[in-house]
């Protein structure tokens, strides 16, 4: 059996459910905290929570430089705050975070928490009936030339994918619907076995 | 079609700050020093539960002019507090956009019988609790999320201690109860057998708990965490201590890494004089918040 290990950024917000989301999904998974417990791995999901609060966190204990590293050849699943966090321009903010993605991505984009919604998704791939569940959720405004759409809801670019770079502006992890987990495992085996 | 004010939406706000450290905040320079700290969302108020204490009267929902003041200061969620029963409060509180609702035993309750119908509402309300019978109470009247009362205001943790344990001691005795013995359990804890069922087939609570009331440092924090909270609220502990920015980053960093105990004793140096706490016995029972509600 070929088993990937999978980490998921423990540092704030809904990792649990991710790793929950995982686990159905034959992988090893571990939560990452720390540089070292990057060693090893063979890809990482950044969960939703605040965006702020992470990358402060990020900076405090050497993640930042270290998940940048770690990108340069292994696949990154971000969601929401992920999403945030992976674009390399954010709207109305200085610099971007990790830079991952060639996106551009719009903050609390559908409004405050009393606008959070939930909505059947077309997932391009993946999915024809996904549950997308959107909680102060942010969009994505602009992609690169490298950037697959994989999602929109009401013409706003909800999910992309740009080579082993996967993001979400919804959140799979708050569903019993792990396809799009499995999607992101299926990326990262692509990578480590052939 | 898109469905708004789903439980799903409100308790999927909550797990979204797990892990994270809610901050009491009075006004806008507050919040920034907050969300610079790192805290996942701040809760708009007049005056921090410690000074609510001091001044004694009816305390009541902040003057909107604060909670729209933070609202527009801050990009993290913002909360913001409801006198328990209080309708109007509440959806006044909606009407303006606040991402959670506490319906809260720091201010003086406007109902004595009855809690707010919070299922009635789009936006999600976090309730406090001190035994899983309140808890499981708040949850069927629709909370979407829960905190251990503890005693606000007080900067003493052992109330916060005790609810937490009790709680989870709670929790634990029905997830290892037989479903026939559930009905009676209910009665006794005041529950709704509903919601005690889906309590033992998921083997936690279904909402995100997190601690309050009495939260001053950061190895209290780290203890809430130890002892299974979500995360923590910290009120009055942070803008009454003598440093208010740095205690607010200490505590931020030892909530996420609450096992490090070399981490939580550099986080805790120099960091000045934490809050004036206030020994529970020196309280009169009419003076203790955690005891409004029903």
């Amino acid at each position: 059996m070929m088993t990937v290990k999978i980490g998921v950024l423990g540092l704030q917000g809904a990792f649990r459910e991710h790793a929950k989301a995982l686990e159905a999904t034959d992988t090893e998974i571990s939560i990452v905290k720390r540089v070292h417990e990057l060693d090893g791995l063979d890809g990482l999901v950044i969960p939703g929570g605040e965006s702020t609060t992470m990358r402060r966190l990020m900076d405090k204990y050497e993640l930042f430089e270290a998940i940048k590293d770690f990108a340069k050849d292994k696949p990154v699943f971000g969601t929401c705050a992920g999403l945030i966090l992976m674009a390399k321009k954010i709207d109305g903010q200085k610099g971007p975070h990790l830079g991952l993605m060639d996106i551009n991505v719009k903050r609390n984009a559908f409004g405050r928490q009393v606008d959070s919604f939930e909505a059947e998704l077309h997932i391009k791939g993946v999915a024809d009936n996904f549950a997308g569940v959107f909680i102060r959720a942010p969009y994505i405004t602009e992609v690169g030339e490298e950037v697959e759409v994989l999602a929109t809801y009401d013409n706003k670019i909800v999910a992309a994918q740009q080579g082993h770079f996967l993001t979400a502006a919804f959140h799979p992890e708050l569903t019993d619907d792990n396809r799009f987990h499995q999607h992101f495992v299926e990326m990262v085996k692509g990578r480590v076995f052939v | 079609m898109a469905q708004t004010g789903t439980d799903r939406v409100k308790r999927g706000m909550a797990e979204m700050q797990k892990g994270g450290v809610i901050m009491d905040v009075v006004n806008a320079e507050q919040a920034k020093i907050a969300e610079e700290a790192g805290a996942v969302a701040v809760m708009a108020l007049e005056r921090v539960p410690a000074d609510i204490r001091a001044a004694g009267g009816v305390a009541r929902m902040a003057d909107p002019t604060i909670v729209e003041e933070v609202m527009n200061a801050v990009s993290i969620p913002v909360m913001a507090k409801a006198r328990i029963g209080h309708i109007t409060e509440a959806r006044v509180l909606e009407a303006m956009g606040v991402d959670y609702i506490d319906e809260s035993e720091v201010l003086t309750p406007a109902d004595d019988q009855f809690h707010i119908n919070k299922s009635d509402y789009t936006v999600p309300f976090v309730c406090g609790c001190r035994n899983l019978g309140e808890a499981a109470r708040r949850i069927g009247e629709g909370a979407s999320m829960l905190r251990t009362k503890g005693e606000p205001g007080t900067g003493n943790i052992v109330e916060a201690v005790r609810h937490l344990r009790l709680v989870n001691a709670q929790v634990r005795k029905v997830v290892g109860m037989s479903e026939d013995e559930l009905m009676t359990e209910a009665k006794e804890l005041g529950a709704p057998y509903e919601i005690l069922l889906q309590i033992k087939k998921e083997g936690r609570l279904p909402v995100v708990n997190f601690a309050a009331g009495g939260v001053a440092t950061p190895a209290d924090a780290a203890l809430m965490m130890q002892l299974g909270a979500d995360g923590v609220f910290v009120g009055s502990g942070i803008f009454k201590s003598e440093n208010p920015a740095k205690f607010a980053r200490s505590i931020v960093e030892a909530t996420t890494h609450y096992e490090d105990y070399k981490l939580i004793a550099e986080l805790s140096k120099g960091l000045g004089t934490a809050m004036k706490g206030i020994e529970m016995s020196t309280l009169e029972p009419s003076q203790l918040m955690q005891e409004r509600s029903f």
